[in-house]
């Protein structure tokens, strides 16, 4: 797996922290599934320090912290959301997220890059939700990301790998970038799905919150994400037309 | 027996001394804020009765003890037996079904269904209709509980006697969080709205997947409005997007929300344990009653017995901590 800003991650399951039945139930979830990154939202927790007794426990949770800038809409909204994430947390990275529509949730690319600028310029180690577009994701190694985070599919909708050719396409333009399947997926197979392309991890959050038992899908995840990198380690076949019979055919009786 | 002292008269501490009194024991009931009013969380409540709705994104212990509540509350208040009905926009109708799968004692209502049920509702094809389920007046049943411990001769007194109590039960809730290391807050924000041209009868819940909002009909066009879930301890303020949001999620309902008066903006905290599940637990002389989360008339009954029983028989119910670890 490729560092994250020099960072070796244990694996590649990254881990929403939102909508969980109870926060013992959230606890439970990273602790059964290994996830090696929380991502926390703060904008609407954040007010005045309110938000602590939360915040702690995600602390407490022992894993990579990752602030995001949920339900930001501007660049200033989201610059002064990854500021107080830093004081909070204490940490140089922000998931970059700038909502463009607020019915689908699809990024604002174009705010994106802006952002992402003014805040690398700031030391911050910005991980951008950004579309499957790779001229986007070229403006935004540009304006100083080390990480790319394309949508599967839109936030919430758990449909999976939406594109899976722009998915590839981005894992072949940007072979030394980690880069992160963030928001659509569903199940763990689509998890596997974006591992076995060459994915670094996943980000999720709604798959596992809304299950019915959140912490055996963190489980299925894990094992998911784990299952997908070793295949591609492990260099899989390539999908022909034809069968190709795995014990040769000649030689053997024919009459029968 | 000797004297017990409860301190807090929100739902909690007011349950509390209701089973306490009615096993004979002597009460003094403590309040700073006298009177149930808006100190406490219960004040601001829906005050549904809802253990299938709830039972949806809770625990079992909230479907089993919450189904006691409504005969409980039946002995001092007026509870009314009308339901809930709990609805979604055709585009999140998978919300719909995925509710309808996590819970039980419900059935399917059509849009001609809906119609007779609430036909104030607006543009819904499909529900679900919990027919056992009710619902009060969180604020009739907190002064209906306090006038009901009057007549047993508890008054609500503002500062502690003189005497010393043998046991003092703490029903403080979020503000107990000096000696609950593990209490939180989770903020709720809720409107209350006068309506008259709308006529709802009973709890209504619309599912939506960023926005649920429930409307529980407090009579004579009176609606709650409720509520926000946020992991925060900020009890000052509502913000303008959960504001808009309440309301826009009520204007959903029926357009003439749009016309509606704004009575009242609630802001509190609900106190919660990790785990979202009320405890009953001894520390020193005191026992600690508190973490009702959003079950405050669901829970607080079953709260209420299991205390009396730790106080008076010193049996550990389900709601202690080791009974709930064992889970």
């Amino acid at each position: 797996m490729r560092p994250f800003y020099g960072t070796e991650l244990p694996n590649g399951l990254m881990l929403g922290t939102a909508q969980y039945p109870s926060p013992a139930i959230l606890q439970a979830a990273f602790r059964e599934s290994g996830a090696a990154v929380a991502t926390v939202s703060l904008r609407r927790e954040g007010t005045g320090g309110a938000g602590q007794a939360f915040w702690q426990m995600i602390r407490d949770l022992g894993v990579h912290i990752l602030p995001n800038t949920a339900g930001c809409h501007t660049v200033k909204e989201a610059v002064t959301t990854a500021h107080m994430a830093r004081e909070v947390f204490g940490t140089p990275w922000i998931k970059l997220e700038l909502i463009g529509h607020t019915d689908s949730l699809q990024p604002d690319v174009f705010q994106l890059v802006e952002a992402a600028k003014i805040l690398s310029e700031e030391d911050f180690r910005v991980f951008p939700y950004t579309t499957d577009d790779l001229i986007v994701g070229e403006r935004l190694l540009k304006a100083g990301c080390e990480v790319l985070m394309p949508w599967g599919a839109p936030i919430g909708s758990g449909l999976g790998l939406a594109n899976p050719y722009a998915l590839r396409s981005m894992r072949a333009e940007f072979p030394d970038t980690p880069l992160v399947v963030d928001a659509g997926i569903g199940l763990p197979s689509h998890a596997a799905a974006a591992m076995e392309m060459g994915f670094d991890a996943v980000l999720l959050n709604t798959a596992v919150a809304k299950a019915g038992d959140p912490v055996a899908m963190a489980k299925a995840m894990a094992r998911a994400v784990e299952a997908g990198a070793l295949a591609h380690a492990a260099d899989p076949m390539e999908p022909r037309d034809m069968a190709e019979p795995s014990t040769p055919v000649i030689g053997k009786a024919f009459l029968s | 027996m000797s004297t017990i002292r409860v301190l807090g008269a929100g739902v909690a501490g007011l349950c509390v001394a209701t089973e306490l009194v009615a096993r004979g024991v002597e009460v003094e009931l403590v309040d700073p804020a006298g009177n149930p009013g808006p100190e406490a969380c219960s004040w601001w409540a829906g005050g549904m009765l809802a253990p299938f709705c709830e039972y949806e994104s809770a625990e079992d212990t909230v479907l089993r003890l919450g189904q006691q509540a409504k005969h409980w509350w039946s002995r001092y208040t007026r509870v009314t037996e009308a339901g809930t009905l709990v609805v979604a926009h055709r585009r999140d109708h998978a919300d719909l079904r995925r509710f309808a799968s996590r819970t039980e004692r419900f059935h399917k209502v059509d849009a001609a269904g809906m119609r007779k049920l609430e036909p104030d509702l607006y543009g819904f094809e499909h529900g679900l209709f919990f027919e056992s389920e009710a619902h009060l007046d969180p604020r009739k049943a907190l002064a209906d509980l306090s006038r009901h411990l009057a007549g047993n001769g508890v008054g609500i007194c503002r500062e502690p006697s003189a005497t010393t109590a043998d046991q003092t039960i703490d029903c403080r809730g979020f503000s107990a969080r000096d000696a609950l290391a593990d209490l939180r807050g989770v903020k709720g924000e809720m409107l209350v709205l006068r309506a008259p041209d709308v006529s709802l009868t009973r709890p209504i819940r619309l599912l939506h997947p960023r926005i649920p909002l429930y409307v529980v009909p407090r009579g004579q066009g009176v609606y709650m409005l409720g509520a926000t879930m946020i992991e925060s301890a900020d009890r000052k303020r509502i913000t303008a997007r959960s504001m808009l949001e309440l309301l826009s999620a009520a204007y959903a309902l029926n357009p003439a929300f749009g016309e509606a008066e704004v009575l009242e903006i609630g802001v509190d905290v609900r106190p919660a344990f990790p785990d979202n599940l009320p405890r009953v637990r001894r520390v020193g002389s005191t026992i600690h009653a508190n973490g009702l989360y959003r079950h405050g008339f669901l829970l607080a009954p079953a709260l209420a017995s299991a205390v009396a029983e730790l106080a008076i028989n010193h049996i550990q119910t389900e709601f202690a901590d080791d009974c709930l670890a064992e889970r």
